[in-house]
């Protein structure tokens, strides 16, 4: 077995336990957002990355061509950027709510806030 | 060097900073694609994720702020997690097909039909365009539904905050 045979899914791996590091142990809510990004994109290489065949193309058909890469797992990967993209913007949303409410970002403070409040 | 964009983020406190490597992120993540020849994915990641991402990240920290707390506690729990987590994963990537093979499972089932076929039956020759709006188009619908609940959602999260200010102007901390 070639450990490069793997080396994509490692990758992969990699990012996603940063992105996951990031969303649990970083209380400021922007940076657990864009910690989340980095999460996503982790999964849309797993995805891509079993789609490529070595000496293979993009799949666009060409009589030059015979060898493409798998376009099904390019669709749905074009979807969850998208809808990745409309999460992020409804939770920058809630964020800029959040702030103007307890007029911080730190989770810390707004759950000492709260605290307070009861 | 994704890696260590990654690295750098999860430790930056400027969260200017933070944004601009996140771009920086995005586009690797986009060059990554093209390499795996996944050209229309690394389109969209480079106009969504570098391009709309970013502006939406911009303009909150511009209504918010731009500095990150220092934690008052150290981050071991979540690092246990993160390792565990990531050990049990790369653990179950050993039973995953070896990169770039023509023979394994996902080239066998239904892609190989969209390739052969997908010229003839829709005359796109961009398969990836054929099958999003042709073949999973009620996916494309479920889509534009989210987007269209992300949509609605924003717009009532930030009016209902203006609204609050001139309506009800010492209410506002209520918030709730």
């Amino acid at each position: 077995m070639n450990p490069l045979d793997y080396a994509n899914y490692w990758i992969a791996m990699f990012l996603l336990v940063t992105g996951l590091f990031i969303v649990i142990a970083r209380g400021n809510l922007v940076k657990k957002l864009v910690g989340l990004g980095i999460f996503q994109t982790s999964v849309y290489l797993l995805y891509i990355a079993p789609g490529k065949i070595l000496g293979g193309t993009a799949p666009i058909i060409d009589p030059r061509f015979s060898v493409y890469s798998n376009p099904l797992p390019h669709v749905l990967i074009l979807t969850a950027i998208v809808v990745g993209v409309a999460t992020l913007a409804l939770g920058l949303a809630l964020v800029v709510r959040i702030n103007e409410a307890y007029g911080s970002i730190e989770e810390d403070e707004v759950h000492a806030l709260d605290l307070e409040r009861d | 060097m994704m890696a260590i964009t990654a690295v750098t983020i999860a430790r930056l406190r400027n969260l200017f900073a933070v944004v601009v490597l996140s771009t920086l992120y995005s586009f690797l993540m986009a060059t990554v694609l093209v390499v795996l020849d996944a050209v229309d994915v690394a389109l969209t990641e480079a106009a969504v994720g570098a391009g709309i991402s970013t502006v939406l990240l911009l303009g909150t920290l511009y209504l918010t702020r731009s500095e990150e707390a220092v934690p008052v506690h150290r981050a071991w729990l979540p690092f246990g997690v993160a390792l565990v987590v990531g050990g049990l994963l790369a653990f179950g990537t050993l039973g995953l097909p070896e990169f770039g093979r023509p023979d394994s499972d996902i080239h066998q089932h239904v892609a190989p039909r969209y390739l052969e076929q997908g010229k003839a039956e829709t005359g796109v020759p961009n398969i990836v365009t054929a099958v999003l709006a042709s073949y999973r188009g009620f996916d494309t619908l479920g889509e534009t539904t989210v987007i269209f609940t992300a949509g609605v959602g924003i717009i009532l999260l930030l009016r209902r905050s203006r609204s609050d200010e001139s309506d009800r102007p010492t209410d506002r901390r209520d918030g709730s």
